[in-house]
């Protein structure tokens, strides 16, 4: 199967940098994956994304989204393909109420009037926040102004959906309802959309199909979460986070007590220190 | 914080509040014209009345518009004596110094203040009822025609709607820094006129720097989301013009025919 996305050795360099943001970056993603890019600050996951929809021009190799390569030619043809959520609510908001954030995309597409007031309202639907169409930004929850954000890349329709830290400037209550939202989305575009959330948050992380770490540049690995979460050394050394499941596991092995060799959710390694419990 | 610089916005649901923002607009623009019509006292009062009952009409009461007149106070007192002062001719009532008080200073003087108080009213009209995104639009849509000329009139329209959005966001953001600021001991409003300047400079810098931040995030945002330029883009947001505004335009034409007519009186 083609890949949706494909980089063949990439490397970009923003001008006057002395090290290569990203050094021959080679990578395919799977169409209707869910895939997550961590890394450390500073480690090319936002240069990643923003290759992708040409935002940024590469310095060498090639990128190709649904096969369309990814040049000047095709940039809008790309940019129909890539929707992608930014990380500051506030500076992504292009319209001056929650209808015109939406319809924002549509206009710069043409789509006639008529059209954009049926799509407009039905991409509010999706995210529940049809109440709030006449609503001003300013007015508006962090949470709430990046589900706009997300309606609004959904009223193009496009084919990947790039999360660009995307719920790291929200609280612990609006960050799980954003994830739960896009997931419920995904769920029901199925292999109709593809997912790459650049994230801190490991636990976010963790529910992905695939993830991508990348370290100063450089790709380190990608593989399941499980793999990549189960091996605590290495992400310490890449200064990531372990996973709070990851953690608990290190320490009751400490103690002597025998754990699952597997990745485990938080509430997988619940589930199994209940079983443990009732053994006793 | 929001409802500092804008807020002049009153929401309400008359008649003139639903009027088009271009109906408001050209007749704020026609009414400075007409009302040099006016050369006797008759006509004073016929337009004095028009402007006041188009202010009953918006339902928001007569406070707000003589508020309305307090930024420009200055200028109108300014203006007003001015008139009275060096308006030589007519009768002489006062002779001090260099200044001559006249009988026709006196009746210039309160002509031009009255003129100068219908004209803020009636205009103060349009931006009480109007949302400052609507007064955008109708510049647009008025301003279209010179596009043929070379005038980026989508591209200047966006801007004002994008300024106008961020205000209350920088607002906040304003404040939150003079927050921060005064935590590190900077006082704001102490001290002499040039203290007090200076003391606005740590809130500005960080202010700037960040409003420029916000714009390259914005553009990068704009850009991923398909935007090419002014031209190629359909409109979401329409202004269209209803029955009320026929009635309105032809109650003015009715207004500026009575007003030319009170010259005969």
């Amino acid at each position: 199967m083609q890949p949706i996305i494909e980089f063949k050795d990439v490397s970009f360099s923003y001008p006057n940098a002395e090290q290569p943001a990203l050094k021959n970056l080679s990578l395919q993603i799977q169409k209707g994956d869910w895939v997550a890019v961590i890394g450390h600050n500073g480690s090319g996951k936002s240069t990643f994304a923003k290759l992708i929809n040409y935002l940024l021009i590469p310095t060498s190799g090639s990128i190709t989204v649904d096969g369309i390569p990814v040049d000047q030619e095709h940039v809008y043809d790309i940019r129909d393909l890539v929707g992608m959520v930014f990380q500051n609510p506030d500076n992504q908001f292009v319209g001056a109420t929650v209808a015109d954030d939406v319809a924002f995309g549509l206009e710069n597409r043409q789509v006639p009037r008529e059209k954009m007031l049926e799509i407009v309202p039905d991409a509010l639907e999706r995210v529940q926040m049809n109440a709030y169409a006449a609503r001003e930004p300013a007015r508006l929850s962090g949470g709430q102004k990046q589900r706009v954000a997300i309606a609004s890349v959904l009223a193009v329709e496009p084919k990947v959906l790039i999360l660009d830290e995307a719920t790291s400037m929200l609280d612990p209550k609006g960050r799980r309802e954003m994830i739960a939202l896009v997931h419920e989305l995904k769920q029901e575009l199925g292999a109709e959309l593809t997912v790459l959330s650049i994230t801190h948050d490991i636990d976010e992380a963790a529910s992905a199909d695939e993830v991508v770490i990348l370290n100063d540049g450089e790709l380190m690995g990608v593989d399941k979460p499980e793999v990549i979460f189960s091996d605590a050394e290495r992400l310490r050394r890449l200064g990531l986070a372990v996973p709070f499941a990851e953690q608990l596991k290190a320490k009751l092995k400490a103690r002597g007590i025998k754990v699952p060799e597997t990745y485990q959710t938080t509430e997988g390694m619940a589930e199994w220190i209940w079983q443990l419990h009732s053994k006793m | 914080m929001s409802n500092m610089i804008l807020g002049r916005y009153l929401p309400g649901v008359s008649w003139v509040h639903r009027l088009d923002a271009r109906t408001k607009f050209i007749l704020s623009m026609l009414f400075i014209f007409v009302i040099f019509m006016a050369n006797n006292i008759y006509g004073y009062l016929f337009a004095t009345a028009f402007v006041a009952l188009s202010i009953i009409m918006t339902g928001l009461g007569f406070k707000v518009f003589f508020n309305g007149l307090k930024p420009l106070a200055m200028l109108m007192l300014i203006t007003t004596f001015l008139q009275l002062f060096f308006m030589n001719t007519g009768t002489v009532l006062v002779h001090w110094w260099i200044f001559t008080i006249t009988t026709d200073g006196v009746i210039n003087s309160v002509i031009v203040f009255v003129r100068f108080m219908l004209i803020i009213m009636f205009t103060t009209i349009l931006t009480l009822t109007t949302p400052p995104l609507e007064v955008a639009d109708a510049m647009e849509s008025l301003m279209s025609p010179l596009r043929k000329i070379g005038v980026p009139v989508s591209e200047l329209a966006l801007m004002v709607s994008i300024a106008l959005r961020f205000v209350p966001t920088l607002m906040d953001e304003a404040q939150s820094i003079m927050n921060a600021q005064r935590a590190r001991g900077v006082a704001f409003n102490e001290g002499g006129l040039i203290q007090r300047a200076k003391s606005y400079v740590p809130l500005l810098i960080p202010l700037f720097v960040n409003a420029i931040k916000r714009a390259i995030e914005l553009g990068d945002a704009m850009e991923a989301r398909g935007y090419r330029d002014g031209e190629h883009r359909t409109k979401f947001r329409v202004l269209k013009y209803t029955k009320i505004d026929g009635v309105a335009f032809a109650a003015f034409f009715i207004f500026a025919i009575g007003l030319f007519a009170t010259r005969f009186i």
